[in-house]
Order: C-alpha cells, then structure tokens, then sequence
C-alpha cells in the first residue's frame, strides 16, 4: 500500500502529543509501519505545533509537506488554514472551531481572519468541522479536545473501534480512561 | 518485542540493553528524553549534572571505574564539553563510553545551527549516526563495543528528526556486562606532555584501523544498489527523504559511521553509478571527505548549508515535479510561542520594560522575554553569557552601563555556567546588578531537575543549593530575594539596586506556574464598566488577556490568577480572588 499521512496541528499546550501517541499506537497495534514526528519542550507552548503521523508497509520519511497529507486534524482554526495546504487532492480536513487568539492579535498587530472555514471550502477542500471544545466540556475535562478530535478522525477509518480504545488504554493513565473513552465517543458519535 | 518509540527513547533502551550503568548529562532540546527515559531503568544510575562538560567527565569518571558509561546532550552542549572530549580520545577507556549528541538543523529550539560531525573529526572519535529509531537502538549497543574493543569514546549522532520522531523498535533482554576492574595505568592516564605524545601516535593508528575494520565494512556504511543513473551518498534523516522519493530508482550508499568515513566503498559506489551526489544537511562534511580522496562529488553547489532539509526540498533540487495542492495562505497572522499565562518571569520583565534596562540575557523559557510587547531582552548568546557578558559590557560603558543594566539568568542556567561569571563580577569588581529567576525548575526543556530544586532525576530528595548564601559566600555583599507577582516589590528592588554603588544580585522567586505542586487560584475577571480600554494590561503580554469589544477580556481556560494585571490597572477593573 501507499504510505498514507495524517497531520495533527494545533497550539503548544493543547495535548497533541498524546493524541499522535493514541493514533501510532493504533496504527503499530494493525500491524503498519509507522513514524510518528513531533517537536518536543516548553518552549513550544503557545506557538504553532505540528505532529506527523505516517503509516503504510514501509515508512521512510518522518514529516509531511505540501500537498501529501490524506488528513489534516487541527485542534484550532487559525492552525487549520495555516496547514491546509499541506493536504493532497482529496484530502480531509478535520477541524476544531475553537478560536484561540495569537498574540499578534492579541497585541493588535493582526486581524484574526473572519469566515476561515468557508474561504477554505471556497477553495474546494473536504471540511468536517466540529465543536470539540464542547464535547470535551461534555465528556468532563475541556483538555479532552484532543481525544474528541481523534474519536473523530476515527470514522474514516476502517479499524474497529475497539481498538481505539485499547489503544487509548495504553495512552493515558488509568484514572483518565473513563474521561477519555467518553471524549473519544462524543467524537466518532457527532 | 516490538515497540514503538522516539530515536531518544530508543538510545536509552540501548544503553540499557548494552548493560550501561552510569548516565550523567545536563538536558538541552532535542536530547533531554535520552537522559529522561535512561532514569526509568533501575539498573541504570542516572543524574542530571549541572553542565554538560561535568556530565561528560562524570561518565568518564565511570568509565574508569569500570562501568559502561554515557552523557547526552544537545550540539552546543558539546561545546562546553569540549575540553574533556579531545583529552579524552587520547586517554581512551575501560567500560565502553558513549557520548550521545543531539543536532537541530532548522533551529527548532537551538540559538545556532552547527554540525557536531567537526568535532568527531577535530578530536579524533568515531562517530556514528543513525536513520531511525531501530538504528538508534542497535548503533547505542553497538558503539559500546566499538569503544571498548578501540579504546575510545565513541559519540552518537542525532538530529531532531530522529530524536523527536517515533518509529517501531525491536527490543530484548538486558545484557549485564561485568564491570571492568581499574587499574592504575599513569602512562595513559595521565595526560601530561610526555605521556600525550605516547598517545598521539596511538589515536591516528586507530583512526586507521577503525576505517580499515568498520568503516570500509557493510556494518554502518551500507550500499543498497537501484538504478544507476544516479548514486546518492547520504546519512540519518537525510537518506529517509532520498528513500522517500526515490525507493529503488536510484543507487544509494547510506552512511551510519560518519567518522572515520570509508574510502575504498566510497570510490567502488563512484565506479557503479553514473553520477555521484552527496545530500547532507548542514555541512558538506562528507564532500570534503570525498573530495579530499579524488572522488569526483556534486554536493553544496546544489544543496543547502542551512537549514533542514525534506522530500520537498531535495526533490525540488533535483527537478522533480512538484506535488499538488492549493497555495500556502501566507497572509494569516503567526503564532510565534508565548511566555505561559502567570509565568512568573512576566513580572520582572515587565518591571525591566518599564525602567528602559538593558537586559544582557541567557538561555531558558525566559528568552521569550525578548518577545513583543515586553521586549525585555537585548542579548543572548550562550549558557551563561549574561552574567559575564554584563561585567563586560560595564566594564566598556562605565557608570552609564551599570546603571542601567542586568542581566536575567534562570536557576538551571545560574548552576550550568552563570555562577562562575557572578564569581568574577565579585573578584573583578563591576557594579553590576544580576537577576536570577529562580523558578525552581529547568524549565524550557520540560521541567528537568538541578542543584536547586532539592530533588534528583528519580525525584528523590537531594541537597539543595541555597543560592543567597551562595551569593554572599563568593562575595556579593547586596542580595535580596523578590516575588515576581508584585510589581511594586519587583520596581523598587530593580532601582534600589542599580543605585546602589556595589554588585548585587535580585533573587526573582516564584515556582513556574507549570509544576504540578502549583495550584492556580480563580481566574481574574474584568468588570467592563471600569474598564477604560486603556490597553495598560495589554503591555503584558499574556496570553490570557486581549480585547474584546474595546474592553479588556480575561479567557478563564488560561488566565491562573496571578494578579499582576489586577496591580497594573488603573482603574480597579480587575478583579481576582479576594
């Protein structure tokens, strides 16, 4: 098979570590190779993040750029059009519609664009947006965001959704697995 | 078993395989996890040093002691640690030592861009790099016997890409190696002139051999023949990008041991293929290499010294077709990192902004000082720097200078090489004001503990450096310790200070806002009717407070209630717990 390439972005500090950590986890569990790149420290948080995630017989590079990537899944707007370019013909973008400001526009120096989402449908792209803010709210932690996100991301996947949650099981620690399986339903279930 | 980890995690789990005993190293992005994952192995005695060139000699130290021993630490960590490496190719080892090195091509998190291959070559030590994270496994157990077997330390390479990228491993069982026993050997030991040049002789004959046996082998140094139009050298992450876009279609001798560099492989590939590329990032190290052995090479002429590479990159070099998809939006506003919501550093940099300071800066989460709209920062160099760099700068400018400026070090890097600069403000007198930001932990590389914190890598407890009486033991009569969430506390120390006619150190205390241990308070809230849309709160940069519909607007998810914006306001429309 094709290598194939998912994209987690989002906002240092937001948990996209963990959620790259589920989804290699399920990926290596069916038996793929994968490569999972991340970038690591404090110094990040706040700033713009980026996982990569590839899996498929044989993984040879660890990073994604223009126009290869089968799923973008950004934990924030901004961070989703920031990327988007970066997913091929046909790709997906999954999206959080939370808005976190960056401190440009927090100082004012910027404008936080206005109808991100349907430029970017204006531009023909496949957008699955939903509210993983609330659903994590839901499901008892707003830090859960991430787990929605991948309960999302999910779907498309022909993997029993089992696994999904064994793979979670040996992601997180054991007093957070209720929180996260529940966070990680409300996104496969929306 | 079969696992997947990142390419530091895996160095840990080779040197745990290998029956490594002793790891000392000072943590640094991209290497900290070596050390970090190392720690989780009972078998392993690991600690976290207060610079790498102690890391380096305290794994020396073990080596002596019979013990298979390693440091890890990121390329500019070796420059401190210099010293101790190029002496220590010529004493060589008894239990295996491996020094683990971490590059960050792009910059990620580093202040340059240097490529640590110069210093295998400059002090004479093999050197070897994997591609992934199986090979960052299999090259850590391997170059322990390699530095066994020769007689040398033997430094692993990685880059960010491999260190910080996940790829499935093979592990197995731990191999308990028997300590080594000392014994006194003065003549290679001892590295007085006389004794040295013994030595000499003996690091360039194992240079030699080292090609001859290793390098020139198919163990590191791997030939994997495609199509022979085009013949690539290349190594680590590099040589996953070739593979990327190539497969089979081209011939490719993929370097693991990048010092000492094979010769005769190298010129049978060249007779193979019709034309011979070498792709690297950073320096054209295996050029020159190549170059300097008459091999006929293309190299820097078409890539890039800067920067990293990707399949992007190096296929657009070599005129492939580029891959579809719509236009980057270059217009959006960037995100650049932010100092945290109630980090406690943002107090006393503001403090700083106000009182116009030259601020002679360091190394650590507190850089970010430098950022809009605080601004704070007018130097960073190194681990240390603003201290000495400060009795510089006074010492040029006079009464102009130390009035007016100071330098901010944090905690870990006061213990990593700042202290040794405030010994020399006391011995060589300069009126110079020091702040220390003593946030009780290594911050910027993910919470790392060091000699003033109290506690050990395990977390357990461990002697804690008090550093008010270190201040005053080396001779700075004026220190005195502030809470970075008073403004008014911070202002009048910062002046009083640079007033005063003798070197002085502010202790800025308050634990980052991170720690576990750190319970946040209720978020503050705005009352919109008070607030006058002055933008006063907006000179902090928080991350917390923006403005919306003209008033100052707290997001509740962030905002810790630290309450240094409620000191700030004018007109009392801030408002936290009471």
């Amino acid at each position: 098979m094709e290598t194939k390439s998912i994209m987690i972005v989002g906002v240092g500090g937001q948990g996209s570590l963990l959620a790259s950590k589920l989804l290699g986890r399920v990926l290596m569990n069916e038996g793929y190779d994968v490569k999972v790149s991340e970038v690591h420290g404090m110094s990040q948080r706040g700033g713009s993040v980026v996982t990569y995630v590839r899996y498929g017989e044989k993984v040879y590079s660890p990073i994604i750029e223009e126009g290869e990537a089968d799923f973008v899944i950004s934990f924030e707007k901004l961070e989703g059009a920031r990327w988007a370019h970066c997913l091929k013909k046909g790709g997906k973008l999954i999206v959080n519609t939370q808005q976190i400001d960056p401190m440009p526009v927090i100082t004012g120096a910027a404008v936080y664009p206005e109808n991100i989402l349907d430029e970017l449908t204006a531009k023909g792209l496949d957008i699955d947006a939903i509210d993983a803010l609330s659903l994590a709210e839901e499901a008892g932690s707003s830090k859960a965001v991430n787990v929605v996100l991948m309960g999302r991301l999910a779907k498309y996947f022909h993997i029993d959704y089992n696994k999904w949650e064994e793979a979670l099981a040996q992601s997180v620690k054991p007093q957070f697995i209720d929180l996260n399986k529940k966070a990680l339903s409300l996104g496969y279930n929306f | 078993m079969k696992e997947i980890m990142i390419g530091n995690a895996a160095v840990a789990r080779g040197m745990y395989e290998a029956g490594c005993g002793v790891v000392s190293s000072y943590p640094g992005t991209p290497s900290t996890e070596i050390t970090e994952f190392a720690s989780l192995y009972n078998e392993i005695y690991c600690e976290w040093a207060p610079n790498e060139k102690v890391a380096m000699e305290v794994a020396f130290g073990a080596s002596l002691g019979g013990k298979r021993s390693a440091c890890a630490m990121k390329h500019v960590g070796l420059n401190v640690a210099a010293d101790p490496l190029f002496t220590m190719s010529y004493t060589g080892v008894n239990g295996g030592l491996v020094i683990c090195v971490a590059d960050d091509p792009g910059m990620h998190s580093s202040q340059n861009e240097q490529d640590s291959r110069h210093y295998a070559i400059a002090a004479k030590v093999p050197m070897l790099e994997p591609a992934d994270s199986k090979e960052s496994l299999e090259f850590t157990k391997r170059a322990f016997e390699i530095s066994e077997k020769y007689d040398t330390p033997v430094i692993l390479r990685m880059c960010t890409r491999i260190a910080h990228s996940q790829s499935i491993v093979e592990t197995s069982e731990r191999e308990e190696v028997p300590q080594k026993e000392y014994e006194k050997n003065i003549a290679k030991y001892v590295m007085m002139p006389g004794n040295a040049k013994h030595r000499h002789p003996f690091v360039e004959e194992r240079t030699e051999l080292l090609r001859k046996e290793v390098s020139e082998s198919d163990e590191f140094n791997k030939v994997e023949m495609g199509g022979t139009e085009i013949g690539i050298i290349t190594s680590g992450a590099s040589y996953q990008y070739v593979k990327e876009i190539f497969g089979d279609k081209v011939s490719v001798l993929k370097i693991g041991m990048v010092n000492p560099l094979p010769v005769d492989k190298i010129k049978d590939f060249a007779d193979k293929v019709q034309r011979l590329v070498v792709i690297e990032e950073l320096d054209g190290v295996i050029e020159s290499h190549c170059r300097n052995n008459g091999i006929n090479v293309e190299g820097k002429e078409l890539f890039t010294n800067i920067g990293e590479y990707s399949q992007k990159t190096i296929a657009e070099v070599l005129g492939l077709e580029k891959k579809e998809s719509i236009a980057p939006d270059t217009a959006l506003p960037i995100r650049p990192p932010v100092m945290c919501a109630g980090c406690p550093h943002r107090g006393m940099f503001y403090t700083l902004s106000q009182n116009k300071v030259t601020v002679s800066g360091d190394i650590g989460c507190y850089t970010l000082g430098a950022q809009l709209p605080l601004g704070a920062i007018d130097t960073t160099l190194c681990m240390g720097a603003s201290i000495s760099g400060l009795h510089g700068f006074n010492k040029a400018m006079g009464e102009k200078g130390e009035k007016k400026s100071v330098a901010v070090i944090g905690d870990s890097t006061f213990m990593h090489s700042g202290m040794t600069g405030l010994v020399n403000i006391a011995y060589n007198a300069s009126n110079s004001t020091v702040i220390i930001l003593d946030n009780s932990i290594t911050g910027m590389t993910g919470h790392q503990q060091n000699p003033t914190t109290g506690y050990t890598i395990k977390g357990d407890p461990a002697s804690k450096i008090d550093l008010e009486s270190f201040c005053r033991a080396i001779g700075i009569n004026r220190v005195r310790v502030v809470d970075p969430y008073n403004l008014l506390e911070c202002d009048k120390a910062v002046k009083e200070e640079l007033a005063a006619e003798e070197p002085s150190v502010i202790i800025s205390r308050r634990p980052c806002v991170l720690l576990k241990y750190v319970k946040p308070k209720k978020p503050v809230v705005v009352d919109t009717d008070k607030c006058k849309s002055c933008k006063k709160c907006m000179k902090l940069g928080c991350p917390a407070i923006s403005m919306h519909n003209k008033k100052a607007h707290i997001d509740a998810t962030l905002c810790v209630g630290c309450g240094v914006c409620e000191q700030l306001c004018a007109f009392d429309a801030i408002k936290g717990e009471e």
